[in-house]
């Protein structure tokens, strides 16, 4: 079943065209990845979905609803959780309070619940619970966004760039992370550099070259390719 | 990591346990923070007041240069008005701190300066004034507990304040969200304007009156003296100005600090953007904000009346700007800050104003300038305010 459907989508900042007709299609309990340069227009795109940039023309949808002029607390209630590059920690608030932000529109006995599930996947959270999220390293302030990210208990996950400036160990504990959430039957779009991690990862792939999508695939098929293999994988 | 604060402990907390954190975490802490911050303001102004009191009781005082011999040791007279220095300057910073709050919070969530908070709180104490002339003619003002009318007047304002302070939100300033910085602060600009003269046509067509005196005489309670020590007493009415406005502090930093909306606004000021992606409804947010610092700007209006006895349609300006001061002082968009930044302005104020009238070239009138070239000091040394943190970000 389509669960996220974006369909000719055109969005600018300003005078700069940074979408150019994006159509991509993620269905229920996959992980699709999109990858790309930088200034391809990745990050453009879930911020597209997640309602803080507006689409010019073309149309998003998530379970059959229009989303274009839906304002973004209420995408994100409706069940599309966006973890943004650069983590975004609250940096003023403990962590504890950065995780009940992420359950804001919930009782705080369902934000408890959701908390105690999250742990089980990030557990060195919990040990730092009363520290104010500013004095987290960046590893664990990743960790602390995507398990922010989970108390929204999103239908679809919108990732960002969850590897970014983390050391190879972290690496590799996020992208654990990734397939075990997708084990469970989360629905991700991940959003990486890393093109050769988020292929091993994800079931489908789109390629992103300025605003277009250039290819689309299963990841098996865009492993093989040749282009992605020069372009993307840094292989001769 | 041996020390993990355990999550489960906290749902097997005996209620009474609970009971007692909570007192300790919203009660006692705050309080004590606040008489702290009053020790610290009292202390450093008492310490100055002494050390200027020494010195100019040499011969080379101010006195000197217009050749008039002193008549008076100075140091004698700052010493015997110290207590009541300090009172003053106690209960007029409070006023300072619960009006700066109003300030910081907006700053905090919008990064831009509410002028027209000024008015916000002048038109909080004509909401008083016009409280207590309705219940002396309705000849309750004698007959209701001294209490009650303190509550009711600080009550209507509050609500009355939030209100127009939410409606000036979203008329003047919410179409401007995205324009250029300072569009929206000529906008407040425009507002200040509009409410001055809106009141002062509204009172002189409604009551024909311009000064709106509070008719405190009325009410004994108010004038009652307290004793504190020999030689120092003071009225009621400073007691309640004290109690209320610590009240209004206890109970925003509770606000701020435990509630879910109170962390949402926090969330906030901090990154719009990510909030929005928790689902947080900014623009709710931020009205609520700006009710809650008109709630505070409206009950501050009610204590300023009480002190000053007489409200006209101009008394924002001059509180409102030292407010915006004592909010800058303490760290712009710092709850905490504020609250050190009145209480050290309303210090300085005090301390000036009893040490001028001895130097008759200088008066009374000139207070300010002392207590602002104190300020200005102050901020060559430390730009942020004084708990005003160094932006960095990380990226």
């Amino acid at each position: 079943m389509t669960l996220l459907k974006l369909e000719n989508v055109h969005t600018y900042y300003g005078h700069i065209h940074a979408l150019k007709g994006i159509s991509i299609e993620v269905n229920e309990g996959e992980v699709v990845t999109l990858i790309g340069a930088n200034g391809a227009g990745k990050s453009t795109t879930l911020r597209t979905i997640s309602g803080l940039a507006r689409p010019r023309a073309g149309t998003v949808t998530f379970q059959g609803t229009a989303l274009n002029n839906v304002p973004p607390h209420k995408i994100t209630r409706m069940g599309v959780g966006h973890v943004p590059e650069g983590r975004r920690i609250f940096p003023e608030l403990t962590v504890r309070e950065n995780l009940e932000m992420g359950g804001f529109s919930v009782s705080s006995r369902e934000v408890a619940e959701r908390m105690e599930r999250a742990f089980t996947l990030f557990p060195r959270v919990k040990e730092r619970l009363n520290q104010l999220g500013g004095t987290l390293s960046g590893g664990e302030q990743q960790m602390l966004a995507m398990a922010r990210g989970l108390l929204l208990n999103p239908r679809i996950l919108l990732l960002d760039e969850p590897s970014m400036g983390l050391a190879p160990v972290l690496v590799d504990q996020i992208f654990d992370i990734i397939q075990e959430l997708h084990a469970q039957g989360t629905t991700i779009l991940l959003v990486e550099q890393n093109a050769r991690m988020a292929l091993q990862v994800a079931d489908r792939g789109y390629i992103l070259q300025s605003g277009q999508i250039v290819m689309g695939d299963s990841a098996k098929v865009l492993q093989e390719s040749e282009v992605v293999r020069k372009a993307y994988l840094g292989e001769e | 990591m041996t020390a993990v604060p355990n999550i489960a402990s906290s749902t097997q907390r005996s209620p009474l346990e609970a009971l007692g954190n909570w007192l300790l975490q919203y009660i006692l802490r705050p309080v004590l923070q606040i008489l702290l911050f009053v020790f610290i303001a009292g202390g450093s102004i008492s310490l100055l007041a002494l050390v200027v009191g020494f010195v100019l009781q040499t011969d080379w005082h101010g006195i000197d240069i217009l050749r008039v011999p002193a008549r008076i040791n100075l140091f004698e007279q700052v010493v015997r008005q110290l207590p009541n220095m300090l009172l003053d300057g106690i209960t007029i910073g409070f006023v300072y701190a619960v009006i700066a709050l109003g300030y910081t919070m907006v700053y905090g969530v919008l990064k831009f300066i509410n002028f027209a908070h000024s008015e916000i709180f002048m038109v909080g104490g004509v909401v008083g004034y016009e409280v207590m002339i309705r219940l002396r003619a309705a000849d309750m003002l004698s007959s209701l507990s001294p209490l009650v009318v303190i509550v009711l007047m600080i009550g209507v304002a509050m609500v009355i304040c939030g209100t127009l302070a939410t409606v000036v939100e979203r008329v003047a300033y919410k179409p401007l969200r995205g324009a250029p910085r300072l569009v929206p602060l000529i906008s407040a600009i425009g507002v200040s304007f509009f409410l001055t003269d809106f009141v002062r046509g509204f009172q002189a067509l409604n009551r024909n009156v311009f000064n709106m005196p509070y008719p405190t005489d009325q009410v004994t309670f108010f004038n009652e003296r307290i004793v504190l020590a020999q030689g120092v007493s003071t009225t009621n009415t400073t007691l309640i100005i004290i109690v209320s406005a610590i009240v209004m502090l206890v109970g925003l930093n509770y606000f701020v600090n435990a509630t879910k909306i109170g962390k949402g606004i926090r969330a906030v000021s901090q990154d719009q953007a990510t909030a929005s992606l928790m689902g947080i409804n900014v623009n709710l947010m931020i009205t609520i904000t700006f009710m809650v610092g008109g709630a505070l700007g409206g009950a501050a209006g009610v204590l300023y009346g009480l002190k000053t006895t007489n409200v006209t349609p101009y008394i924002g300006f001059i509180p409102g700007l030292k407010a915006f001061t004592a909010a800058v002082l303490g760290g712009i968009g710092n709850i905490t800050g504020a609250m050190l930044g009145g209480l050290l302005l309303g210090m300085l104020e005090a301390f000036f104003s009893a040490l001028l009238p001895y130097f008759p070239a200088l008066g009374l009138g000139y207070s300010d300038i002392f207590a602002f070239a104190v300020l200005i000091l102050v901020l060559l040394f430390r730009p942020t305010g004084l708990l005003g943190k160094k932006v960095d970000e990380k990226v």
